[in-house]
């Protein structure tokens, strides 16, 4: 849709909006403001999906974690009650481990990037793919489907049963 | 029909004009007014549903509501705005500055997006993206954090609590929301907007899927947070909500983004259940807005005849009963699909 340079150059934008803001998000000192820049950083990433034509994964990623986010951004804020709220989300002198780790991490994923063999195709993406995911989700791959929706049935039960307690009584 | 093609025609003969500039200029421009247009719609509609949202509670409550300023009161909602507009801007000394500051304009971003996926009339459509329906629940759902971000920025517990109370209304209602008009969709086999609206013409949904034009009709109006649902801004407990610190031009702007957003759920209402723009004789846009006035009036109805509900019954009677009934919608459409192409087919 977009020509390749307009499309080079959103990428760009998006890419530094992207790691711009999810710097902010480790690097400021108030938890709140962290959690709005990790909503930025899913809106950008939101938009990369729409550069690569799919646009519903990108109303997933908006409508499931920046519509969903919030509930957390509600949940830092109650849990930051206390003292002051400019210094909710402080840095400790673990620079060595957290170092180590990173470094690790990176190795890591380029590693794996390298490994990965990507298929380059150049015809025209399709115009409409949420058929395709549907056909995808309830035909080939329903078994996973189901595993992760009961997954997620049993994470719920489990969550509300330590919010409420067992009842003692019985 | 000169009538018919009014709006189109602007359209057409833009495009015309822009007819020997390169591609991107002419969709930048064509963007462009499409934006003015969307705009001037939402300022002109939150003016006006303003005056009408006090006219019809004045005659609910045997008032005669305002009819000062202009032939009956017409002017009052233009006086205000301005009045507004003079305000001082107040910041509160222990707010998060910047927060506070852009939370009342972040909240039109989604108000405003929300109108790309409507189709005013025949043609008449901004974007017809191909996940419309997807688009519109993403994109309102959204709405949250703006609304969040001003209450807590405020530093005021009154504002806080408004917002948690939203987040949690929001979040909740979001589900039915979205349930009732999977309906829909399977019924037409489509997200598009257009499409649902093409296939409505013959019979509209609101007639085939009236389990989930009614789920639909309350988990909007608790999405846009009018009475019986407005506990998020009670008046008589929190003074106004998440807007309480908020003076001039900037309450201004969250209480037309109310009004942005009361039109725009009655407008996917119309789209979805009433027909879209089928009618006869008028002009396709001018049934569109008529069905969305009878929407807004609805709802202006319902705000001021029913009592505010408590939060605890509020979300207890949406996850007990409208998400099981909206399910149970879901498998009975289903069901119904499947024995409507057994019947007129002949096979599954």
């Amino acid at each position: 849709m977009l020509s390749t340079s307009t499309s080079t150059l959103v990428f760009w934008f998006l890419t530094i909006l992207i790691v711009a803001s999810a710097l902010a998000v480790v690097l400021l000192r108030n938890i709140v403001h962290s959690a709005l820049f990790l909503i930025l950083t899913f809106v950008g990433i939101a938009g990369i999906y729409i550069l690569l034509n799919a646009e519903f994964l990108a109303a997933v990623q908006i409508l499931v974690y920046a519509g969903a986010i919030a509930i957390l951004v509600v949940f830092a804020v109650m849990l930051t009650r206390r003292g002051d709220i400019s210094e909710s989300n402080l840095f400790n002198k673990n620079y060595l481990a957290a170092g180590v780790l990173c470094l690790a991490l990176f190795i890591l994923n380029t590693f794996l990037i390298g490994q990965t063999f990507w298929t380059i195709k150049s015809g025209e993406p399709p115009l409409n793919n949420v058929g395709a995911i549907a056909d995808a989700f309830l035909g080939r791959y329903v078994l996973p489907f189901e595993v992760a929706a009961v997954l997620l049935l049993v994470a719920m039960v489990g969550a509300i049963l330590l919010a409420r307690g067992v009842n003692q009584d019985q | 029909m000169a009538m018919e093609g009014i709006f189109t025609g602007i359209a057409a003969s833009m495009r015309e004009l822009l007819a020997g500039a390169p591609p991107w200029l002419e969709n930048l421009s064509m963007g462009f007014l499409y934006l003015v247009g969307v705009l001037a719609f939402i300022f002109l509609n939150a003016l006006y549903l303003i005056y009408l949202e006090r006219k019809i509670s004045a005659y609910m409550q045997q008032r005669i509501g305002p009819n000062r300023l202009g032939p009956h009161g017409l002017l009052q909602s233009v006086a205000d705005a301005v009045k507004l507009l003079g305000k001082e801007d107040i910041i509160p000394r222990g707010a998060d500055k910047w927060v506070f500051l852009i939370a009342p304009i972040l909240i039109f971003i989604p108000a405003t997006m929300l109108y790309a996926v409507i189709p005013f009339g025949k043609g008449m459509i901004a974007a017809d993206l191909n996940i419309g329906v997807f688009y519109f629940l993403a994109v309102a759902s959204t709405t949250t954090i703006a609304i969040l971000m001003g209450g807590w920025s405020s530093n005021n517990k009154y504002t806080l609590l408004g917002s948690m109370r939203s987040v949690a209304q929001m979040v909740s209602y979001e589900i039915p929301l979205t349930f009732s008009v999977l309906g829909v969709v399977m019924l037409a086999g489509s997200l598009q907007t257009s499409q649902i609206v093409m296939a409505q013409e013959k019979v509209w949904y609101v007639l085939l899927q009236p389990v989930a034009f009614i789920i639909f009709f309350i988990a909007a109006t608790a999405e846009v947070n009018r009475a019986p649902f407005d506990l998020v801004e009670g008046e008589q407990e929190l003074i106004a909500g998440p807007y309480t610190e908020y003076t001039g031009m900037r309450f201004a702007l969250f209480y037309s983004s109310e009004y942005a957003n009361l039109v725009s759920v009655s407008a996917l209402a119309v789209t979805l259940f009433l027909g879209g723009w089928h009618g006869p004789w008028l002009p396709s846009w001018l049934w569109f807005v008529i069905k969305l006035y009878i929407m807004i009036f609805i709802f202006m109805w319902v705000r001021w005849t029913f009592p505010r509900i408590r939060i605890d019954h509020l979300l207890s009677f949406n996850w007990k009963v409208l998400l099981p009934l909206s399910l149970a919608n879901i498998l009975v459409t289903g069901v119904g699909i499947k024995i409507y192409q057994l019947l007129t087919l002949g096979r599954w």
